[in-house]
């Protein structure tokens, strides 16, 4: 077992800052990170020289605008049972959020996993069920695999709203969006399904480090005095921090089951726009699945939450408390915007965690 | 939302399984995995065995949770 005592880390962290010498900003790209980095105060300890910056991995939080004013339309149906994440319950569309259609009678539910969302569609046939499915490659082969089941087993009162996002596509926006990034935490267990080796051709374009990092607060500091280290030597390529679940090429089974449900399609991100082949599309075979299509959704024109900031922030160009409505009209108990919402948005961990 | 939790493998039926997390006993899909058997340790993010873990790296991950146990968690 290796030693991930925070003591030792924390020299190898102030040891390379200081051989490196220059002013260093690190992406964590995971809202799983950002959380880790406040729940074990690692800003605090940082070298002067190293700037963490939090990136566009909280699914919630990426979530365009229209697609949350689709979800909202989707609960207002009548009849309609609507599942998802807890994490999404509270994202504020322009004049309303899941959670305030639950109280006016919707019938919103959360759930643990899709799995409890089909099992819902199996138990009570004579409802519609509609799951929410956001998230990254740690989540979207699981729903892959429920539409697998789904279409075996003939299911015709079961749909999905399909939000997935793919990490790579928005990784390489940040970059190519005006953001200095000098190297990155990749998330530990998106890189689980998709290998550390895909960080490979954008470490090397770009010339920055990827560390595969855990989700730990000893993990991160590990992974960030490891880029500090790969910095210091020129070191350009993917390198694993989390090698307790990390396997070379990642889970195969997992990725082509992904690719048996879903084609790469464009996907419209909140605050970096459309990136091409950053998202995912069920494939035709399984339309019928299909929200959008079953229920006719209408495209929603995007309005921005007025004077909300999070595209900023979600791109690194912006640390939530430069922000001015950090902390006086946005907090957890009054988001305005849905980096605050999220418990894993950079706003929302900045806010309990300082 | 991308937390994963190691657990353990108790009973398997068909592609679903009854793990044993945190000492609480859930189910699990292991429909994502090549193969997978009673006693394996596997890595669960909503519903899904997401990977095999050795006994050792499990044990690991379970201890450094437990360093800051209470203290945050959060629901995947």
């Amino acid at each position: 077992m290796r030693n991930l005592d925070p003591e030792p880390l924390i020299e190898r962290v102030n040891r390379a800052a200081r051989d490196i010498g220059r002013h260093v900003r690190i992406m964590e790209v995971c809202g799983t990170h950002t959380h880790a980095i406040g729940r074990g105060g690692l800003r605090a300890i940082m070298p002067p020289n190293v700037e963490l910056v939090s990136g566009p991995g909280c699914p919630v939080c990426v979530t365009s605008q229209c697609d949350v004013e689709r979800m909202l339309l989707l609960a207002k149906q009548p009849g309609l049972v609507t599942c998802t994440f807890g994490d999404m319950i509270r994202v504020p569309g322009v004049t309303s959020n899941l959670e305030r259609e639950r109280s006016e009678g919707a019938d919103v539910r959360i759930v643990y996993s899709p799995i409890d969302a089909l099992e819902l569609a199996k138990r009570e046939t004579d409802r519609e069920v509609v799951f929410l499915a956001v998230g990254f490659e740690t989540t979207s082969p699981g729903v892959a695999s429920v539409v697998l089941q789904a279409h075996q087993q003939g299911m015709d009162n079961f749909s999905l709203y399909v939000s997935h996002k793919l990490v790579l596509p928005a990784m390489e926006a940040v970059l190519s969006g005006g953001s200095r990034i000098d190297a990155f935490l990749t998330p530990g267990h998106v890189s689980v399904i998709i290998g550390a080796e895909a960080y490979d051709p954008l470490a090397l374009k770009y010339s920055v480090p990827c560390v595969v990092t855990g989700f730990e607060p000893s993990d991160v500091l590990e992974g960030i005095a490891m880029a500090l280290e790969y910095l210091d030597e020129g070191e350009i390529g993917s390198f694993v921090q989390y090698t307790r679940a990390i396997k070379p090429g990642g889970n195969r089974c997992a990725w082509d089951t992904l690719m048996r449900a879903f084609d790469v399609a464009d996907g419209e991100w909140r605050g970096l726009g459309v990136i091409p082949g950053s998202a995912l599309a069920l494939k035709p075979a399984f339309s019928k699945f299909d929200s959008i299509e079953r229920y006719h959704l209408p495209e929603v024109e995007a309005v921005e939450l007025p004077g909300c900031r999070c595209g900023e922030v979600l791109k690194g160009l912006l640390h939530p408390p430069e922000c001015p409505l950090f902390g006086n009209r946005c907090t957890p108990r009054t988001p305005i915007g849905p980096c605050m919402v999220s418990s894993e948005g950079s706003c929302a961990a900045r806010y309990k965690y300082g | 939302m991308c937390l994963a939790v190691p657990a353990q493998i108790i009973e398997i039926s068909g592609s679903r399984a009854r793990v044993s997390l945190a000492g609480n006993v859930r189910e699990a899909d292991l429909s994502l995995l090549e193969q997978a058997t009673v006693g394996d340790w596997v890595l669960v993010h909503a519903g899904f065995a997401l990977e095999k873990l050795s006994p050792e790296d499990a044990e690991e991950t379970l201890n450094l949770m437990m360093q800051l146990q209470g203290d945050g968690g959060e629901e995947p």
